[in-house]
């Protein structure tokens, strides 16, 4: 993996053009950013987007952002129609139909509605086949182009419009789904979990190993949403970083079956510090929920000493 | 030159495909039509072809694997019956609206419920709205030639639409017949290589593929790929001179026959019109005046081309194999009336549904609907106008 | 068999749209400005500004770019007014100001 320099990062040609339509603030363009950045110069890529906010803002015809070649598909099969483009690149490869010194990598994005719940069946059967392929979540936690109904990827007790908290209800009941283990026991090359860092450093160097490990790959990037997190489009930053200072997003890697913690915070940081921010969490501080904060720590504990074990093994 | 051999149906489009040895074929097994992705895996295995196969985890990703790896610039195809079919629903139409000349080899089963593993044309029937061109075979030898016309026809520049190549499950793909087949090198000249304009795998000339468009887009895009499917009429006529040039066999839209005479037509699709001629013969012996219209080409539907054969006819019977839940007949029934219609043609018709399942359906059975059309012009009984065939009651 | 997508808008004829509704191009979406949505504006000031490109990397539009190895302004034309990067940026450089 190439030595991580921002400004000769940031000179490359951007990848992902403006004038696509994300609302002011989203997290999931500045993950694609970074993705894209992870690319080498000299390579060609094939983008798949599963339908979602990312889809019907990028590609909206005429005006493409993408200056690599791209497919929307639908919603449930990202990760079969890359896996399409793939084995046709190798077959052609083979017989001779594309120059021998061009190549391609294949990348494609969904976000969690679309990876963790509708396109589960289709990642999981590219995933498992072993394609020389990336597929990357952009994980906001809720299906937000439909307007914020809850996804398995919704932490416990989020109010979303599907999981509204009213007086019968505390949101969202159950706890998310750990996608990127279970993504990781399909025996892929490599499995990277991350969100932004303010050198985004994690990120690169989890996006350049997913796209140059040969095989299958999946990262799961956490890019928070401000209409459906309710905060501030300007407090992005802030609210990955106390994700990652609370444990609550935790930073690894499972490269060939070893899991490695990227980051390991010097003082976790009780989760209240990451739920307050989020009008979506608001109805945990009223009196008489201390109990649903506390749960929720405790599944954050759990969680996180659970992938200490599994990384120091 | 030709060589003669017997094959099953299947058989005989696994012939084809090694014979067309094409880029990527992504596939998911279901009865009737599982034998096709098994003997193009065991053609790869011993080196007869070198294409790829993906064995995706079911029919909805064997579709949008298929999508990808055309858009990307690879001859592609799959195979499939019924339920199959059906959960590639979605992405027939993608297949069709991105402009995708896709192969689909479908062998014909009936769908769910009750399920049931045999023949009738509720899969192909449930996808005529999909913008998938249809050409459906009566036989094995039908069924090999019209995939190897597939690829020219849907490659076409004017066409750029996917293909479905249908033949009726077990009764056609499943029995063993006799069959010719062309010479490998004259498969391959006819078929020719795939050399796209534009595929997302082209060094520095990026596409893309699948937009959000608003609503002033969308009726202009629906448009243009309707008329991409009637354009396809004169392709698939014209692609069938050029295979009689090499195979000696000629097709059309649909087959006419005994009909120039004709008082009393059947109008069928698939394996049954072999039935339907045998009674035709037997009845013609007896010195009725009767004939088949066995249709092929079900989309484009060839509406006017049909209201012209059946025209001097005093009535027809019109046989779907599928029933509609829709109170008022099959698909059949319904287009071919509709085409009567709109060209002034006001003949006699009934709808008769037949072979749901895998239903027989008899020589005995065409005998009676006969003599129920000759009865309802020469006696004024007008029998149902829409019925099923073959029901106990 | 490119596309010029200034020739396609929505008032355009059936035959002048692309086969498949595929465009045959990169990169077509800069011909079309979302600066319009923008009810906040970022402002540099160069004096505080140390090019460590925090700002260019938490853009959500891509609209802080490089020349010469150096930041320099903003894509007004394509900014939202998002203030992530005002927010971001370690040394205070970014202000945000009301209106476009």
């Amino acid at each position: 993996m190439s030595s991580y320099n921002i400004k000769e990062m940031m000179s490359k040609p951007e990848r992902f053009t403006a004038g696509h339509r994300m609302c002011a603030g989203c997290g999931a363009t500045i993950g694609v950013r970074a993705v894209m950045r992870a690319l080498h110069e000299e390579d060609h890529a094939v983008i798949a987007n599963a339908t979602g906010c990312l889809e019907v803002s990028s590609f909206t015809y005429p005006y493409t952002s993408w200056e690599d070649s791209y497919i929307h598909n639908a919603f449930e099969n990202a990760g079969a129609t890359l896996s399409g483009v793939e084995t046709a690149y190798k077959v052609m490869k083979k017989r001779g139909k594309l120059p021998e010194n061009e190549n391609f990598k294949f990348i494609a994005f969904g976000g969690d509605g679309g990876t963790y719940d509708i396109g589960f069946q289709s990642l999981s059967g590219a995933m498992e086949r072993g394609h020389d392929m990336v597929y990357v979540c952009y994980d906001n936690g809720a299906y937000m182009n439909t307007g914020i109904q809850r996804s398995s990827a919704t932490p416990m007790y989020a109010d979303t419009t599907t999981t509204p908290s009213g007086t019968c209800s505390d949101g969202k009941m159950q706890n998310r789904k750990d996608l990127a283990s279970i993504i990781a026991d399909h025996d892929v090359a490599y499995v990277g979990q991350s969100t932004f860092t303010l050198n985004f450093n994690d990120l690169h160097q989890k996006a350049e190993k997913a796209i140059y490990t040969e095989g299958a790959s999946f990262l799961n990037i956490m890019t928070p949403c401000p209409r459906g997190w309710r905060y501030a489009t300007e407090d992005i930053m802030e609210i990955c970083r106390l994700a990652v200072e609370t444990c609550y997003w935790p930073m690894f890697e499972v490269d060939h079956g070893k899991w490695n913690l990227t980051y390991e915070p010097k003082k976790k940081l009780p989760i209240e510090d990451f739920l307050r921010p989020q009008g979506r969490f608001k109805h945990l501080f009223k009196p008489g929920n201390e109990h649903l904060i506390e749960e929720f720590q405790a599944e954050v504990d759990r969680r996180w000493e659970d992938l200490l074990y599994k990384c120091n093994r | 030159m030709a060589r003669k051999d017997r094959m099953s149906g299947n058989e005989a489009v696994a012939y084809a495909i090694r014979q067309i040895n094409p880029d990527v074929m992504p596939a998911f097994p279901i009865t009737p039509s599982t034998e096709i992705p098994q003997m193009v895996s065991t053609y790869i295995a011993n080196g007869d072809i070198d294409t790829e196969f993906i064995p995706v985890e079911s029919e909805h990703s064997a579709m949008s694997a298929a999508i990808g790896s055309e858009a990307a610039g690879a001859r592609t195809l799959t195979a499939t019956s019924s339920a199959g079919l059906a959960y590639m629903w979605e992405e027939l139409l993608l297949a069709a609206s991105n402009r995708m000349p896709i192969a689909l080899a479908l062998v014909n089963r009936t769908l769910s419920g009750p399920i049931n593993i045999n023949c009738d044309h509720s899969d192909g029937m449930g996808a005529r709205d999909t913008g998938w061109i249809q050409i459906y075979a009566e036989n094995n030898q039908e069924a090999y030639d019209n995939f190897i016309q597939a690829y020219p026809i849907a490659e076409h520049a004017g066409v750029h639409l996917p293909i479905m190549i249908c033949q009726d499950g077990f009764i056609t793909s499943h029995a063993v017949e006799n069959i010719e087949l062309l010479e490998d090198e004259d498969v391959k000249g006819f078929v020719g290589e795939y050399e796209p304009e534009e595929f997302l795998l082209n060094p520095g000339n990026p596409i893309a593929v699948g937009p959000y468009s608003v609503t002033n887009y969308v009726m202009e895009a629906k448009k243009n790929q309707a008329l991409a499917l009637e354009g396809s009429k004169e392709v698939i006529l014209k692609v069938a001179e050029e295979f009689e040039k090499v195979s000696g066999r000629k097709y059309g839209l649909f087959e006419e026959y005994r009909t120039e005479d004709a008082d009393y037509i059947m109008l069928i699709m698939g394996s049954a019109a072999g039935t339907a001629k045998q009674a035709v013969d037997d009845l013609r012996e007896k010195g009725k005046k009767v004939g088949v219209v066995k249709l092929r080409v079900f989309r484009p539907f060839p509406a006017d081309e049909l209201a012209d054969a059946l025209k001097n006819a005093k009535a027809v019977a019109i046989m779907d194999r599928t029933e509609s839940y829709n109170g008022n007949g099959g698909p059949l029934g319904s287009e071919v009336t509709a085409g009567l219609y709109r060209n002034k043609i006001m003949l006699e018709t009934v709808n008769y549904i037949y072979g749901l399942g895998g239903r027989d359906f008899t020589v005995q059975e065409v005998y009676d609907i006969f003599a129920q059309l000759e009865d309802f012009i020469e006696n004024g009984n007008k029998p149902e106008q829409y019925q099923y065939i073959g029901l106990r009651k | 068999m490119r596309t010029d997508i200034s020739k396609i808008n929505e008032q355009t004829p059936h035959q002048g749209l692309t086969e498949g509704m595929m465009i045959f191009a990169g990169g077509t979406s800069k011909q079309f400005e979302t600066g319009e949505w923008r009810t906040r504006t970022p402002i540099l000031n160069k004096d505080l500004c140390r090019q460590c490109m925090v700002c260019s990397m938490v853009c959500p539009d891509s609209c802080i770019p490089l020349k010469d190895g150096e930041r320099v302004t903003f894509d007004y034309k394509h900014c939202k007014g998002c203030g992530i990067c005002a927010k971001a940026c370690p040394f205070d450089a970014i202000d945000m100001k009301e209106g476009r």
